[in-house]
């Protein structure tokens, strides 16, 4: 039942074309809240029903193009299961923090299951090739949401989006081709298809791996923000609208991190251990890259923009630790940041910029959100000590395995990336203050007339969101019963090889 | 030479007679009772009919039983070749009811003539296996896609279009003729498989005369393909023509012409491949054509950046696809080949049936003239999305396998004869797909200005019409082949 959200989705996308045009707005979002509802309850019960210990379960499996072998191969393991309830989390809280788009909002609610539906093929593939499609799929409503329904600069960061993920992507289709062609090569009954767990235990030379590797592994970074490849995610964030950078962030970006570690850390495991530490590097220059310029930033958004590449930079250290205690942590993190990314945008994006119509912080000091906006405040609290590791929060569990995994693997760069973390707590202290509880009496924005009270769409997100990185936070158990046996699947044996603690 | 049947040979080319009584047809017809009509209407009837013959030329090559093997003087049929016939003709139908939509030229019996006439040549083409009949049957088609390009006479920019692709076109055809006849005087024979017997083995640089004759006949049918340097007349022809005349240059004569490239390539010339892969160079045809490959696919494609009217954006990205389709004529793989021009043929028709319809709308192909498409009709902007993302290779769209196939044949090329898969011809493939994320930028340019609706908010919505139904029917292809492709590979098997 766990791959059921991926056809709602696809149908719902139908469905809100069946929306009569006189009733488009209200029809449309009400059809793409119930989707997202049913792809978020089918996930659930698909989770309960799914045996931990099991190991990868397939779905289905159905032949597909007969040349050259692709197959209709859906399968679950622990790590899926987390992936695709973030998914219906941050698919649910969406459509209700874009409760207020009127403006062609059946296009918009197409667009946006495309997107779902892309993301829900990606975590679900066992098939390479079908994994490719859903990952190039999700690329295209990407661009389209954030050229027309976004905001500043909006066709630059729309574009620059869209050309970084298909540079990305391109370089995956030539790692894919390339290891498709060389698992042929020598043996006779070598595997003729793109499945991902008969291609995990093909032994690659090592030579091939050695090239192969970097290439896949930062092929699918790039859409992690991996520094110094990050560069489209603070204009993509900023420019997209509200809904729209919670999906880049909360989801987007963890399609990269995941097809970092499903499949280029999973058929070359060797090519990981030649690569460790330059990508250990990368990784720790976004943490403390993203967090220094998370620090000088005066648009509220860019804050939050800058922080989701220095949070995605512990998922991808987590990834290179090559310990298990840091892959448990880089899973858990990815999840963590999709909770706290979609509450931050949800609260800068909707509830804060399309009231007061700036995201200047110097303009917001004026404003007294605090006491305007109390909910807004509150949400912000919860989100910006969660994105802060504070203990009770799915981030501190998270970020706190990481940097266990990161320290036995190596010390030294982990010192960095704890200056990173203190950094965090620096640039989210600055903006919480200047956003919300700032007395200084800068000159106010013009506005109309008050600003509108939170409406309970917003609420009801928020706390679903909130409540998610509080039960993760207090009991990571919820989530680590998934992920810890998840690694024990024969797929990941190469993996497990080569990890040393 | 040996003497030739006359009667069994009509009898191999029926879909070719039955479209050429249809060109008959037609002219009858518009000059008859289309005499005092108006211009749309002479249209409707004159791009009905010819619709009608080639669903009949499409059921006389599925509906009757044809040999596995046929070998008739002068033209070769097997299941392969007939299915070829099957796709020309199903892109000249969807051409004819595109144009059925028009009223740009007073001439329609002769317009719809002409494009029946330009397909019976494409027809011949690929299942000629005689020099001579190659070439007649190149400029039957050829004379035809000029006077095609020329026709609207309301446009100085069409007639100036038909004299730069005529005169491009008589070059390339001297080339070619000089070619074929170097070949003849090489082997004495006019039939491919004959003189493909007598080719020399060994390495190609000793003969001078065969090193000619293989540049003339690379450079002559590159011209047809538009492959760079042979491009110049592409942006303009395309630009000028009539839309659908421009859609029948960019798909059905690209296709046949691929495919002569590839037989003529391939059959003649077969064991002077020579080396392509990195590192081991060697002189013949493959790496010529890669160099031809790489050039089509860098140009095409950085040029088409700067292009801010759509019709030269699609004649730019049509050199590029040249370069791609170039890559699996390297490889020798017939059916990535043919799987890769015939959705592409699809698309590309479609693209420019959507330009149709804004051009008569709007009077221009501009990218402004695009603006608030989607709101108009959302249909033909959907539709266009779905073809320049083919185009730019997006799965689960046609355009997407097409490359993966021609790629994963280039990769999977083995070094030598009876070779593993080497990844020689990675340098190419890497090129390919680098430059086809290049494309997506202009691709998505247009796609912007469709979807952006802010010019005209209150803007009336385009009625649907028979070039819609068209569009449609075509989008659906494309969307089904690329998630279905195997619906198509196994005909050409």
């Amino acid at each position: 039942m766990l791959h059921w959200p991926l056809y709602i989705t696809f149908a719902g996308l139908l469905l809100v074309w069946a929306v009569p045009a006189r009733a488009a707005a209200r029809g449309a979002r009400v059809v793409a809240l119930g989707v997202a509802l049913a792809g978020l309850v089918c996930g659930w019960v698909g989770a309960l029903r799914l045996e931990p210990q099991a190991g990868l379960v397939t779905l289905v499996n159905g032949a597909w193009v007969p040349w050259p072998a692709f197959r209709f191969h859906l399968a679950a393991d622990g790590i899926t299961v987390v992936l695709v309830l973030l998914t219906g989390l941050a698919a649910v809280a969406g459509v209700l923090f874009s409760w207020n788009i009127e403006h062609r909002a059946r296009e918009y609610y197409s667009f946006y299951l495309a997107l779902i539906g892309g993301v829900y093929g990606v975590f679900l593939s066992m098939d390479l090739f079908l994994l490719f499609v859903f990952y190039e799929l999700a690329i295209v409503p990407k661009y389209f949401l954030i050229a027309l329904w976004g905001s500043t600069r909006k066709e630059y960061g729309a574009m620059k989006l869209a050309l970084y993920s298909f540079v990305g992507s391109a370089m995956v289709l030539v790692a894919l081709l390339a290891t498709y062609v060389v698992s042929g090569i020598g043996a006779a009954g070598g595997p003729v298809s793109f499945d991902l767990p008969a291609l995990a235990k093909v032994a690659f030379p090592v030579s091939f791996q050695q090239w192969v590797f970097p290439l896949m592994f930062v092929g699918f970074a790039i859409l992690a923000g991996l520094w110094p490849f990050h560069s489209w995610a603070p204009t993509g964030h900023v420019a997209a609208p509200t809904a729209a950078s919670m999906l880049l962030a909360g989801v987007i970006m963890k399609l990269g991190a995941y097809g970092a570690l499903r499949v280029a850390m999973t058929l070359f495991p060797q090519g990981l251990v030649e690569w460790q530490m330059p990508l250990a590097w990368l990784a720790v220059a976004g943490i403390v890259y993203g967090a220094l310029a998370a620090l000088v930033q005066n648009d509220f958004k860019f804050v939050i923009g800058y922080s989701s590449v220095s949070h995605m930079g512990f998922v991808m250290l987590g990834l290179v630790t090559l310990t298990t205690v840091g892959l448990h942590g880089a899973v858990l993190q990815m999840f963590s940041h999709g909770i706290i990314a979609g509450l931050l945008f949800g609260v800068v994006g909707r509830m804060v910029y399309d009231r007061a119509h700036t995201r200047e912080l110097e303009a917001l000091e004026g404003l007294r959100l605090a006491r305007a906006l109390p909910f807004a405040a509150v949400t912000f609290v919860v989100a910006g000590a969660a994105s802060m590791g504070l203990p009770g929060f799915s981030g501190f569990v998270a970020e706190l395995q990481v940097l266990i995994g990161a320290w036995q693997a190596f010390p030294g760069l982990t010192l960095l990336a704890g200056v990173g973390v203190m950094v965090g707590v620096a640039y989210t202290w600055r903006t919480m203050h200047r956003a919300f509880f700032s007395d200084r009496d800068a000159a106010p924005v013009a506005l109309p007339g008050p600003l509108p009270p939170i409406t309970w769409p917003e609420k009801a997100g928020a706390a679903l969101l909130m409540l998610c990185t509080l039960a993760v936070g207090l009991y990571p158990r919820l989530l680590l019963d998934w992920i810890i046996p998840a690694f024990n699947s024969p797929m990941f044996e190469g993996l497990r090889k080569v990890v040393t603690r | 030479m040996n003497d030739v049947a006359y009667l069994e040979v009509l009898r191999a080319l029926l879909p070719e007679a039955v479209l050429t009584l249809t060109a008959l047809v037609v002219l009858a017809l518009d000059l008859s009772w289309g005499r005092h009509r108006a211009v749309p209407s002479r249209m409707r009837l004159a791009g009905w009919v010819s619709a009608a013959g080639c669903a009949v030329a499409l059921g006389v090559i599925f509906g009757l039983s044809w040999p596995a093997e046929w070998k008739v003087p002068l033209v070769e049929i097997s299941a392969r070749i007939l299915h070829y016939k099957a796709a020309l003709l199903a892109l000249t139908l969807a051409v004819a009811l595109l144009a059925a939509d028009t009223d740009f030229t007073p001439h329609a019996g002769e317009y719809f003539a002409l494009v029946l006439l330009a397909t019976v040549g494409l027809l011949l083409l690929v299942s000629a296996n005689n020099l001579l009949l190659l070439f007649v049957a190149l400029e039957l088609a050829s004379l035809s896609l000029y006077l095609l390009t020329a026709l609207d006479k309301r446009q100085p920019r069409s007639a100036e279009a038909g004299l730069k692709y005529f005169l491009f076109g008589s070059v390339a055809a001297a080339c070619l003729l000089f070619g074929f006849s170097l070949l003849y005087g090489l082997s004495g024979e006019f039939y491919l498989q004959e003189i493909a017997a007598r080719m020399p083995r060994g390495p190609l640089v000793l003969d001078p005369i065969l090193v000619l004759a293989l540049a003339l006949v690379v450079g002559g049918l590159a011209f047809k393909i538009a492959a760079v340097p042979f491009h110049l007349w592409a942006p303009d022809a395309y630009e000028g023509a009539p839309a659908p005349s421009a859609a029948l240059v960019a798909s059905g004569s690209k296709v046949a012409s691929f495919l002569v490239l590839n037989g003529v390539v391939a059959v003649v010339f077969g064991p002077l491949g020579g080396n392509a892969h990195w590192g081991h160079f060697a002189a013949g045809w493959k790496p010529l054509l890669a160099l031809l490959a790489a050039l089509s696919m860098v140009l095409g494609n950085l040029a088409a950046l700067g292009q801010s009217n759509v019709r030269r954006l699609l004649a730019y990205s049509a050199i590029a696809h040249s370069g791609y389709a170039l890559l699996a004529i390297v490889t020798r793989q017939e059916l990535a080949l043919a799987y890769y021009v015939i959705t592409y043929g699809l698309a590309i028709v479609g693209a420019f049936g959507v330009v149709a319809v804004v051009e008569k709308q709007t009077g221009g192909a501009a990218l402004e003239d695009f603006q608030g498409l989607a709101r108009r009709s959302p249909v033909l902007a959907g539709a266009l999305m779905v073809f320049l993302l083919s185009l730019a290779g997006i799965p689960p769209l046609a355009g997407f396998f097409g490359k993966f196939y021609v790629f994963l044949e280039a990769l999977r090329e083995p070094a030598g004869a009876g070779g593993r898969p080497s990844l020689g011809l990675l340098y190419l493939v890497i090129l390919a797909i680098g430059m086809s994320a290049v494309s997506l930028y202009y691709y998505l340019q247009v796609l912007k200005y469709a979807y952006r609706g802010d010019a005209e908010e209150s803007a009336a919505p385009w009625r649907a019409s028979l070039g819609t139904w068209v569009i449609s029917a075509l989008a659906l292809a494309v969307i089904w082949l690329g998630c279905f492709p195997e619906w198509l590979l196994r005909y050409f098997r």
